[in-house]
């Protein structure tokens, strides 16, 4: 069975893997053998969790370099171990700097890339077949890799981890990186701060507001804590300046897929639905009953969201103890 | 300063936009516009040059791949103020994926600063319809050069440029020495709209219309046929059904609200 490398996604500053990692193995599981690489040095912590989620190998690249020059030594990092291993597979996190690296690494080793994939299957070949949701949501498409080692990048909650014991043996990998590799690089990086709540991506319960709170993001924010939720924001709001854009859901910030939407005074113009139509359960709070988002939803209150949202809150809280 | 603008000719993403029979995206029956995130890569490349305030030494050149009616994604970016359009137009190249696609871009940037060597590459974050954003990340491996991406502040001195952006995790400050490629948000300000001196202008600018073998590309390399990715099936999403819709009337709302949640289990 061949060898599946999964880029390890983590946060160098708290030692610790990101969920979508132990999603990425537990789909490389199904395809073959999993490896990890792993940028820097595993913490114990982050060791233990690749090895809880069925890391055979894991291959650890400590050369400092390649974390100070942005995506181009990470894959050529990559590219040098495809060549060593010759993988039936590179599997990569759908983030903004998760699809840069995976566009180079397809690029240098001539190998098909596909992006944003919602799942992962082994096809009749056992080669990878993978499904994603285009057109603000309103399409499944089914592809496969036709040529070369299948890069592909896949989207937060596309599986559920499963924890299966691996060896997790590390071997240490020494790579040299090009000096083309090293002209752009981060200058200084300013963490976001942390909100205390769920990852918007991988959040099970998303609220968010939009033009209709009016800048008062308050019984938004409450109700989400109520629900233990992730907040997001409509471009409207986020272009008003009322939430920062790393928060705005849509076709040009993030798009989600949790178990519940909560839209509280979003209209959902298409670039918005392209980042939530494909939630399971949407709820939508609007003064309009007229407005567009209120055809997607499976529940709708036509209320002014400053009072309806402030009322939930209470009853929630007091239901659940 | 010689920059080059790539834009991309999208179907209307308020249109019905579907696929056809092959599963290649149906660009011809559906109205088409330039993308709208690549406005902002044009409007940052045109405030680019005025602020270099050599109008005549600076050459915005905004290049395209793409279906005959692409020469409409070109015509809008002209009227915005760029200088010049290149038009990279041929058969084969339908059907072509993100590889293909940088494939032929690399070659008409090459072709592009043959005489004058070009600086930067500006594109915008995704297109609106594959929406991958991967482009400019290609481009910047075939073109040899660094990227910086999804820039949300731009400054340049000399040949050193500095963004500023919105990463996953942190606001980053990012620098690197043209050449290279820069890719931008739409967060970088808004596009400008032509102005009628713009329209008429956009007339006289020279477009050029270039095909694979004026970029020494062999067309068995790009297309649907040479992809290094197929698509197995495309399937319309069901649509969804309307649920209830209440209307809150003294706090009906709120506890109507709460129990469909925990008719759900979310509580």
């Amino acid at each position: 069975m061949s060898e599946i490398l999964v880029l390890v996604d983590h946060d160098p500053a708290a030692g610790v893997v990101r969920k979508t990692t132990n999603e990425l193995l537990t789909i490389a599981r199904r395809l073959g053998e999993p490896s990890a690489v792993f940028l820097g040095s595993p913490s114990e912590e982050a060791s233990a969790a690749l090895r809880t989620y069925g890391a055979e190998k894991v291959y650890v690249v400590e050369d400092a370099e390649v974390n100070q020059y942005l995506v181009a030594p990470k894959a050529e990092v990559l590219a040098q171990l495809v060549e060593k291993t010759r993988p039936g597979a590179v599997l990569v996190s759908s983030n903004a700097e998760g699809k840069e690296i995976a566009a180079r690494l397809a690029v240098k080793t001539e190998s098909g890339l596909i992006t944003d994939a919602v799942d992962v299957q082994a096809g009749d070949d056992g080669a990878p077949v993978t499904t994603q949701s285009v057109f603000a949501g309103n399409y499944t498409v089914t592809a496969k890799v036709t040529k070369g080692t299948p890069v592909i990048t896949v989207k937060p909650n596309a599986a559920t981890p499963e924890q299966v014991e691996g060896a997790a043996a590390t071997e240490k990998v020494e790579v040299t990186i090009s000096e083309s590799a090293k002209t752009a690089k981060i200058i200084a990086s300013e963490p976001r701060k942390a909100t205390g709540r769920p990852e918007l991506t991988e959040a099970a319960i998303v609220v968010s507001g939009g033009r209709g709170t009016g800048g008062n993001f308050e019984p938004v924010e409450a109700f989400a804590d109520a629900l233990g939720a992730a907040v997001g924001a409509s471009r409207a709001a986020v272009d008003s300046g009322w939430y920062p854009h790393s928060f705005q859901v849509g076709q040009t910030g993030k798009t989600v897929s949790p178990q519940l939407y909560v839209a509280a005074g979003i209209s959902g113009a298409i670039q918005h639905r392209a980042g939530m139509q494909t939630s399971k359960t949407i709820v939508a709070i609007n003064k309009d009953e007229e407005a567009p988002l209120f055809e997607l939803v499976d529940f709708g209150v036509v209320g002014d969201l400053h009072s309806v949202l402030p009322a939930a809150t209470e009853e929630v809280t007091k239901r659940k103890g | 300063m010689n920059i080059v603008v790539c834009v991309k000719y999208v179907p209307d993403a308020t249109a019905d936009r579907h696929f056809e029979e092959d599963n290649t995206v149906d660009r011809v029956g559906v109205d088409g516009l330039l993308s709208e995130l690549d406005e902002y890569a044009v409007e940052q490349a045109l405030q680019l040059k005025e602020k270099l305030g050599d109008a005549d030494e600076t050459v915005v050149t905004v290049l395209t791949v793409g279906p005959e009616r692409a020469t409409d994604a070109i015509r809008k970016a002209l009227q915005m103020g760029a200088d010049k359009g290149v038009h990279v137009v041929d058969e084969a190249i339908a059907g072509s994926d993100a590889l293909g696609t940088s494939l032929v871009l690399a070659k008409a940037i090459e072709k592009v600063g043959a005489e004058d060597p070009w600086d930067l590459v500006v594109c915008g974050m995704a297109s609106t319809d594959g929406s991958m954003g991967v482009v400019p990340a290609m481009l910047a491996e075939r073109l040899g050069v660094p990227q910086v991406t999804n820039a949300t502040v731009i400054e340049m001195q000399g040949k050193e440029v500095r963004i500023r952006r919105d990463g996953d995790t942190a606001t980053e400050v990012i620098g690197g020495t043209a050449p290279l490629v820069l890719s931008v948000t739409d967060q970088s300000g808004e596009a400008r709209y032509p102005s009628f001196k713009g329209i008429m202008a956009a007339k006289k600018k020279p477009v050029e219309t270039w095909s694979l073998a004026d970029l020494g590309v062999d067309p068995a390399q790009v297309g649907l046929s040479a992809a290094w990715t197929a698509v197995e099936s495309t399937q319309a999403r069901p649509p969804r059904t309307q649920g209830e819709i209440v209307t809150d009337e003294d706090g009906s709302g709120a506890k109507a609200l709460a129990d469909f949640l925990a008719s759900k289990k979310f509580i």
